[in-house]
């Protein structure tokens, strides 16, 4: 567990050193990348210099940097003229909605197709197996136009854009959900049959257990291991796809601010947006991994 | 959500608790009871009755069509089967009749499943009380608050020591025995009237095999009817009342355990019986009964020898100094439990590990500790046959292509060389173009004869390569290691965990005990006149018919 933690601070580590040499690379003079496109005075140009302590060594520009990521300190977008910390907190909780929906919409759609069809008839399977397929091959923001036609223009059923109760919520998780439920359903109901066809699964059926309460209480849970090994992939797809959601569905997030900074050049915030990420996907794959030893205690050896 | 609490009056009507005077007449009666997949014909017409404390075997080989009537008789023939029979009594009541509710109702609480290898088995992510528990809870057998406590009585009943502690463990976490024993005691959790074991004991260690069997007999002893299934006649030989021989989804034979065993009416039962490896069958061909030539072990030349060698994994000695020699056209026998360090030895012989300390010679020159580039042109010399042929294959490749691989030969040669390899093994030519998986557990072991044999080796190292095999086919692998080595003089290091085996074909043995040589010498005379207790233990295990 000590190892795991040192791996997942070293990710982090990777992460923002990696993105302070892509600033310290890219073409042009340091001060005019960190402004962007915002205002250009020679105060702001001051305080960044004094800031990013530009007028010293490079080592010891970097580990100033460093050392004001260990205490949270983000730093300051010049074009939004606010703290990257401030930007971020405020953007973070609709984006937090959005995935964990998104990802609850998922699991849920992906658990409860492949219980219903694990070794089912050939129709049944074939017809999950087909929509599936169609959720994984079809880009989200092609699901979300595709949405928002139907539910929203046609049938009004909810809103077109914005994040306004949870009824805004529903289309956008769904277009980021599907191809989760779609990957995860295909690898769920693998994983059951593969266990419904095991040894102890005839051993269970011989003690006079339910096909259901074979799978549920003994099929799911092997079927869960490759589940979860998948769980830490679609980590990366939910915050690369909340980005296009954000956009398509006009909710505010960090998909849009990190959309914006990347077209508006304001580095700073984009350094802040790959670091969450990173710290984002170092903390859940760590929570997949104890997940994994929960459900598969042989794999602590 | 699946607890079943019946009606009172159905549960008497299946005779529900072992407690009660057990209902006249046979427990099961099936007549003519045909089992097909898909139009393919499994099981073609058998008929069987068991009474009430009374214990069946039925013996055949691999699929002969006994695991799937022992799973029919519980309503478990799988997806895709269509069962049929004239008649088909269950407790006394008519099992054609029966929908999926009835048949839930059986299984588990008239009649328990013991299957082969409780690690996979019992689920693996579950502890083995849970496993048992859940027989008390799907039969509401005992209240609640009392399951726990029937649960460490049941592993204890079993024998398995310190309940409490093993309960809540999983089948990785105990030895072969004691989860085999876990897996009985889930079976009898409900107090069936009948216990159906398919190949309860197959791939134990001898001494367990013959603690299972024992626990078995006393289940027996105890009132319990059994239905033993099996491809091992000696394995049902002291604890069967009737034997049944099964032979391509019909009983070819049927009668008195001792009749059958002694005066087999049918052939198939006299082959069968004739392919059991013994100290009896030395000498011969285990297919045919005819003598066999022998190789004369050549004292002078020694082939492989290995000198106080040790070897550990972590802190645990796995290896601790044992020598060796073996010399051409000899068969050293090594026998032992799993755990005793007869695969490491086995690696360290080809050198596929280094001894920590000790080394080990291969014609007389340095074999252990030498560089790999060293070691690459004496490689040929010593080959291996491993105990699962399909695990050491490359699935994707032909057998052609399997077969060719360890050859250097030219390409235009090469070909000519598979097929006559693929002919010393008894394999027609065709076997070359298919693939590992489409051939049968004897023709894998075939293919992996051959292959071991292309590069004309000296030693050939032996790991367990019967054990996955029925006897009858099992029978025809060591004929035809036989024949190889009394043709080429290849020397044979021949690992088993099986006395019969060693018995039949080594020359010399070793008896390993937690990676130490316990005993060794003439095969004959350890086995006849054991001085060590373990290896006397080791011999009183063996079945006997």
């Amino acid at each position: 567990m000590i190892k795991r933690l040192g791996a997942g601070v070293a990710v982090l580590w990777v992460a923002a050193t990696a993105s302070y040499v892509a600033l310290l690379l890219a073409p042009g003079d340091t001060i005019d990348i960190l402004i962007g496109d915002g205002a250009d005075t020679p105060e702001i140009r001051a305080g960044i210099v004094a800031e990013w302590g530009l007028d010293r060594p490079e080592i010891v520009q970097y580990l100033s940097y460093l050392w004001r990521l260990l205490h949270g300190d983000l730093g300051r977008s010049y074009q939004l003229q606010r703290g990257v910390g401030e930007i971020l907190a405020t953007q973070v909780g609709p984006t937090a909605q959005l995935t964990l929906a998104a990802a609850a919409t998922g699991v849920a759609l992906a658990g409860v197709i492949a219980v219903v069809t694990a070794g089912r008839g050939r129709w049944l399977r074939g017809a999950a197996s087909a929509a599936e397929l169609v959720s994984v091959s079809v880009p989200p923001f092609l699901i979300g136009i595709v949405l928002l036609s139907v539910f929203s223009f046609t049938l009004g059923w909810f809103p077109v854009s914005g994040a306004q109760g949870p009824a805004a919520l529903v289309l956008p998780a769904l277009a980021l959900g599907l191809p989760i439920a779609g990957v995860l359903g295909q690898v769920l109901r693998g994983g059951l049959e593969r266990a419904l066809e095991q040894p102890f699964a005839v051993t269970a059926r011989a003690r006079g257990l339910t096909e259901r309460a074979l799978v549920t209480r003994h099929a799911l849970r092997h079927a869960l291991i490759p589940a979860v090994t998948l769980a830490g992939w679609f980590t990366g797809t939910l915050l690369g796809g909340a980005v296009i959601t954000e956009v398509l569905f006009g909710r505010p997030g960090l998909g849009q601010v990190a959309m914006q900074a990347v077209t508006g050049r304001d580095m700073p915030v984009v350094m802040a947006v790959v670091l969450l990420s990173a710290a984002v996907y170092v903390t859940i794959s760590t929570l997949l991994d104890l997940a994994c030893r929960a459900i598969d205690p042989r794999i602590r050896g | 959500m699946t607890t079943y609490a019946g009606p009172p009056s159905v549960r008497e009507g299946l005779g529900g608790s072992g407690h009660r005077p057990p209902p006249p007449g046979p427990l099961l009666a099936v007549e003519d009871l045909r089992v097909s997949f898909g139009g393919a014909d499994v099981v073609r017409g058998l008929s069987l009755s068991i009474a009430p404390g009374e214990c069946v075997a039925i013996v055949g080989e691999s699929g002969s069509g006994k695991s799937v009537t022992a799973r029919t008789l519980l309503g478990l023939a799988g997806p895709g089967s269509t069962v049929r029979a004239s008649a088909f009594g269950v407790s006394g009541r008519d099992a054609l009749a029966f929908g999926p509710a009835d048949w839930r109702r059986l299984r588990g609480r008239f009649a328990g499943l013991v299957l082969q290898d409780a690690l996979v088995s019992l689920d693996p992510l579950r502890t083995i009380g849970a496993e048992i528990a859940e027989v008390l809870s799907v039969h509401d057998v005992v209240p609640r608050a009392r399951r726990e406590e029937r649960v460490l009585e049941l592993l204890e009943a079993v024998g398995v020591p310190d309940p409490a502690a093993r309960a809540g463990q999983r089948p990785h976490q105990l030895s072969g025995g004691l989860r085999q024993r876990a897996l009985i005691a889930s079976a009898i959790a409900a107090d069936p009237q009948l216990i159906i074991a398919d190949e309860p004991t197959t791939a134990l260690d001898v001494t367990v095999q013959a603690q299972i069997l024992r626990l078995l007999a006393g289940r027996k002893a105890a009132g319990t009817a059994l239905l033993l299934i099996s491809h091992d006649l000696a394995v049902v030989a002291s604890i069967a009342d009737r034997i049944l021989v099964m032979k391509d989804g019909q009983i070819v034979e049927e009668g008195p355990a001792r009749e059958v065993l002694t005066t087999p009416a049918h052939d198939y039962t006299n082959a069968l019986l004739a392919a059991v490896p013994s100290a009896a069958s030395r000498g011969t061909r285990l297919t045919t009964g005819a003598p066999r030539t022998r190789p004369t072990p050549n004292p002078s030349a020694q082939v492989l020898a290995g000198t106080a060698l040790a070897r550990s994994y972590g802190s645990r000695r796995v290896v601790d100094n044992v020598s060796f020699t073996l010399h051409e056209g000899e068969t050293l026998g090594i026998v032992g439990e799993s755990g005793s360090g007869k695969t490491t030895l086995a690696r360290l012989a080809l050198a596929l590990l280094d001894p920590d300390s000790g080394r080990i010679s291969l014609h007389q020159r340095q074999w252990s500790h030498l560089r790999e580039r060293a070691r690459r042109p004496l490689r040929p010399r010593i080959q291996l046959i491993s105990q699962n042929p399909l695990d050491s294959f490359d699935p994707r490749h032909t057998v052609g292509r399997l077969v060719a691989e360890p050859l250097r030969l030219p390409r235009a040669r090469r070909r000519a060389r598979v097929l006559d390899l693929l002919d010393r093994v008894g394999l027609p030519p065709e076997t070359a173009a298919r693939h590992p998986r489409e051939l049968s557990g004897g023709q894998r072991q075939r293919v992996a004869v051959a292959r071991a044999l292309g590069p004309r080796p000296d030693v050939l190292v032996c790991d367990e390569p019967v054990s996955a095999l029925d006897v009858s086919i099992q029978a025809q692998v060591l004929d035809l290691l036989a024949d190889l080595q009394a043709e080429y003089g290849t020397a044979l290091v021949f690992i088993s965990h099986d006395l019969g085996v060693v018995h039949h074909l080594a020359d010399r043995v070793l008896v390993m005990k937690d990676g130490r040589v316990v005993e060794e010498g003439d095969v004959r005379e350890v086995f006849t006149r054991p001085r060590h207790p373990y290896t006397r233990a080791l011999v009183a295990s063996v079945p006997r018919m």
